[in-house]
């Protein structure tokens, strides 16, 4: 008898949790490869998934094998065309050679190893451990987020929330409790009653147990199987959920002095803190600002797509991000971070009012801030202006971090450096 | 020659797609050809339709419908994905389970021909193999291996819960390097069959549990044991170790020192695996070989039956003919013997010689020669044989020739490799000889035992590798194993090689300490 059964219905990723602990195994080689892939991809599709390439040490699988090139061996090979017994051979070099492959029949090779990676598990992997540093919850924001939690019991409620087990344990202790005759009792009694009468031999008997039967019928009927007394609701509290609010203002120069390759860096950078956010955090806001020599607050398309050039002055930028934090994000509320990247270029003349600006305006309103210098790739760095300026600031206890990206390849571990959380660090 | 070749039916089908009840009927057709002509004997089958990302799924787990979870199958999963996926390989036509009912998956892409294909090969002839081939009578158990590792994922996932996930992987880790030494090679006793020790392993737990005592964790134990007096201390050492063992697995789920239950019932799971997949390796030649012949013999009645038309017919000999090519060892394509080649031509040489046999097969195989009993002989091999006494009791001059095999002495200290047996009078039990020796695991797989442990001093655990032909192990993959096996010891591994002739010691491995002991 032959049994057809479709499996092609079922559930697929069958494999799902072992593909979860392989990606857990081999973290350390995935993260360096999706760490080399996100330098080469454009800026566009760094969310994207990946196919990657991982070496395959660490995720070797060992065993007891024998190995090649030692000891006498025999080997039994197809396709005789021209050997007569004594003939010699050449010993193969290595892999390729005729018959060469005979030396390891047990033992696949195993090198370099590729896959894909989904989007989700390839922004997982990006962004794993990294967090916003000094989230304080500021403000509980009353009326927006409760949660519902299960608080007891209560008298009253809706019949949907009705709690079947505790009401039952009432009804029974109370019948227990005012004696109610069981059902049971009275099917009994009835069926006494009944032979009783039948036989019509004890009359008295019969009389007495008519009497009784009444009595419990009475007491039955005035206590009720289940009475209002005994009914139980579940009862939720709504709980207020804290929520921590944060802000993180973009801060991107994208005047003349900074090539395509230079925007195209700190485009990468404010893409990933834009993944990273979304991913991350439901309530932070982000404003993005973008500055010539006048500063626009923009949305994240402007931001990320449209192409402006001009001067270069970065106070107006600043300035900008303190005017919006007054407006509408108050820092009793919000908790803000700044992220700014720029190629160090500055007007002369208006580095003091940046320094005063970020020193006055902004450093002691924020959490964080975080500046990327973006360079063309010089061997040797020669600190910019704007670099001098904020590495006086950043000596003193301030929430200034200051990191330089050169190539591509540096994005990611800046990235990762400056979101680490101070304890993960060590 | 066949017994109803006169009859003409309908052609089952003329189509390629195909829904149920036309493999219901192709399955019927096959089904009284299997049994009326060939006496095949199978498990009830279970045939199963899946997708070709189900067929990669159960590629992942070792073929299995269901398995324990470890990252090594994420891995292969991987891997046999991008593969597929870029187009390097192609799926198999379909995965048989030595499980009763037998199951067979069918890929929901395959045309009907190839269905019908699939169908005699895996549900007739695997099948038909796994049943009654002495080595999976005696040493696998179909009817509980889908209910064993129903347990032991079950087992797993659940020590994953208790223990935490690293600990289990890493014990699993250690099991899987010592997996190919995890079997035992020589029939014992038939004890328990694996649905019994499900239901040992879940009441042991149970008893402990209920028979828990906080109290006894206080009695102080005496750390070494004590060793009773005796005459010969070692010799009376390793008879209570059950010394040598070559099992290491077994050797380390009963006698490792600190090992946890769980950890070794892990052990005793993997063990289990092993040992169930160990008469498929010995048998790749056969066992394939029957599905082959077996497959290859219903398709040829089916077409004189009318009951395949001739494209179908051509469609089946396209697949057939690749699967049973046989490369030229200086082709590309060549990747050593192709067991479907060797096991087929083997048993179609065998029915030759039955029924049109020449002086030679005399000569050679008086027994099956002009016998006309093909059918017995083949159903003999098919019972009592695996690959290694396969070819050496069967592969005759006729195949050798076909294949044009020689054989070619590898001496690693020789600058040259010799040609020393081709295919002649001269060379034939040569070349059969070294190629049963090629296909015998036991001598494939390097012969590796537990031959002492130093319980009075400190607990090192020494194994020896008996080397056969000078080939010794690999070293990177060795330490790599030793230290997966110190890991589970608790204490130091030492590992010798011998020449079993001079019992010389050629070479010795660095002694190794666990690092992360598991317990």
């Amino acid at each position: 008898m032959v049994n057809i059964i479709d499996r092609r219905r079922n559930p697929k990723g069958k494999s799902l949790a072992n593909r979860q602990r392989f990606l857990r195994r081999a973290k350390r080689q995935v993260l360096d490869a999706v760490n080399e892939a996100s330098g080469r991809r454009k800026v566009t599709d760094v969310a994207g998934g990946e196919q990657i390439t991982i070496p395959a040490d660490g995720l070797h699988e060992p065993s007891f094998r024998k190995a090649a090139g030692r000891g006498v061996r025999e080997h039994v090979v197809p396709g005789n065309k021209e050997y007569v017994v004594g003939d010699t051979i050449p010993r193969p070099d290595g892999q390729g050679g005729s018959g060469g492959r005979e030396g390891s029949p047990d033992g696949e090779g195993e090198d370099e190893f590729t896959f894909a990676v989904s989007r989700d598990e390839f922004l997982d992997l990006f962004f794993e451990g990294l967090e916003l540093p000094d989230l304080v919850k500021r403000q509980v924001k009353k009326a927006e987020q409760y949660t519902q939690q299960r608080a007891g019991y209560s008298v009253s409620g809706s019949p949907s929330n009705l709690n079947v087990e505790r009401t039952m344990r009432n009804s029974l202790s109370r019948r227990i409790a005012l004696r109610r005759p069981k059902g049971e009792d009275l099917q009994a009694l009835d069926e006494e009653i009944d032979r009783l009468e039948r036989a019509g031999t004890e009359p008295e008997r019969l009389r007495e147990l008519i009497e009784l039967r009444r009595n419990k019928q009475e007491r039955s009927r005035a206590i009720p199987y289940i009475d209002p007394v005994d009914i139980r609701y579940n009862r939720f509290d709504h709980v207020p959920q804290p929520v921590s609010q944060a802000v993180m203002f973009c801060l991107m120069d994208v005047s003349g002095s900074m090539t395509e390759d230079m925007k195209d860096l700190a485009k990468r950078f404010f893409m990933l803190l834009y993944l990273f956010l979304e991913r991350r955090y439901r309530h932070v806001d982000i404003v993005f600002i973008r500055h010539t020599h006048v500063a626009q607050e923009v949305d994240e398309d402007t931001f990320f797509y449209s192409r402006e050039t001009g001067g270069t002055l970065v106070s107006p930028a600043l300035a900008m991000m303190r005017d919006i934090i007054e407006d509408r994000y108050p820092v009793s509320d919000w908790n803000i971070y700044g992220a700014q990247a720029s190629d160090g270029d500055n007007t002369p003349a208006d580095n003091p009012a940046t320094t005063r600006l970020m020193a006055d305006g902004i450093l002691p309103l924020c959490q964080y801030f975080a500046y990327i210098e973006v360079g063309g790739g010089q061997a040797f760095h020669v600190p910019s202006d704007l670099w001098r300026a904020y590495d006086r600031l950043a000596r003193s206890e301030s929430p200034l971090a200051m990191r330089r990206v050169q190539t591509r390849g540096d994005i990611f571990p800046v990235f990762r450096e400056l979101f680490t959380p101070a304890e993960l660090k060590g | 020659m066949a017994p109803n070749a006169a009859v003409q039916q309908q052609p089952l089908f003329t189509g390629l797609d195909w829904d149920y009840r036309d493999v219901m009927r192709v399955y019927d057709a096959i089904e009284r050809i299997a049994h009326e002509e060939l006496e095949l004997d199978v498990y009830p089958n279970q045939i199963e339709v899946i997708s070709s990302e189900q067929m990669l799924d159960a590629y992942a787990s070792m073929g299995m419908p269901l398995f324990y979870r470890h990252w090594s199958f994420g891995k292969h999963f991987a891997r046999d994905e991008m593969l597929y996926r870029k187009g390097y390989t192609g799926l198999a036509y379909e995965i048989v389970i030595n499980s009763k009912p037998c199951i067979s998956y069918i890929m929901e892409e395959n045309t009907l021909t190839m269905q019908t294909l699939v169908l005699a090969h895996a549900a007739f002839g695997h099948n038909h193999f796994f049943k009654n081939n002495r080595l999976f009578r005696e040493w696998t158990d179909a009817e509980g291996i889908l209910d064993y590792l129903d347990f032991a994922k079950g087992y797993i996932a659940e020590c994953e819960e208790r223990y935490g996930v690293r600990a289990v992987e890493q014990v699993l880790d250690a099991a899987h390097a010592l997996m190919s030494q995890g079997v035992h090679r020589y029939p014992k006793p038939q004890t328990r069959s694996l649905r019994e020790e499900r239901d040992r392993e879940i009441e042991r737990v149970r008893y402990e549990e209920q028979t828990y005592n906080a109290l006894w964790r206080t009695v102080p134990t005496d750390p070494d044991g004590e060793l009773p007096g005796g005459a010969d201390p070692v010799e009376q050492r390793m008879q209570r170790l059950g010394l040598p063992e070559e099992n290491l697995l077994y050797f380390l789920e009963k006698r490792a020192p600190r090992l946890e239950h769980w950890q070794r019932e892990v052990l005793r799971i993997v063990r289990h695996v092993a040992q169930y997949f160990y008469p498929q390796k010995q048998t790749k030649v056969m066992n394939e070989g029957c599905a082959t012949a077996v497959h290859y013999y219903i398709m040829n009645r089916l077409h004189e039956n009318g009951q395949l038309t001739d494209g179908a017919f051509l469609e089946f000999l396209h697949s057939h003919t690749s699967v049973v090519f046989q490369p030229e060892f200086d082709d590309p394509r060549y990747s050593g013997i192709n067991p479907y080649a060797l096991g087929f031509a083997i048993l179609q040489d065998l029915r030759r010689m039955a029924t049109d046999p020449t002086d030679e097969d005399r000569r050679w195989f008086p027994e099956v020669a002009g016998s006309g009993d093909w059918l017995g002989v083949w159903q003999h091999a098919w019972r009592e044989y695996r690959d290694e006494s396969f070819i050496l009791q069967f592969l005759g001059p006729q195949v050798i020739r076909d294949f044009r095999l020689f054989r070619v002495h590898d001496d690693a200290d020789e600058p040259e490799l010799v040609v020393d047996a081709i295919h002649d009078d001269a060379g034939y039990r040569a070349v059969r000889r070294s190629l049963a020796q090629r296909h015998d695991v036991a001598r494939l797989e390097p012969d590796i035992q537990v031959v002492d442990v130093d319980l009075a001093g400190d607990r090192t655990l020494v194994l020896e590798h008996r080397v056969s032909d000078g080939v010794t192990l690999d070293p990177g993959e060795a330490t790599a194993v030793l230290r997966h096996l110190a890991n589970l010891w608790g204490y130091d591994v030492k590992l010798y090689e011998v020449d079993p002739e001079t019992e010389r010691v050629i070479n010795e491995f660095p002694q190794v300490s666990p690092v992360a002991p598991v317990a």
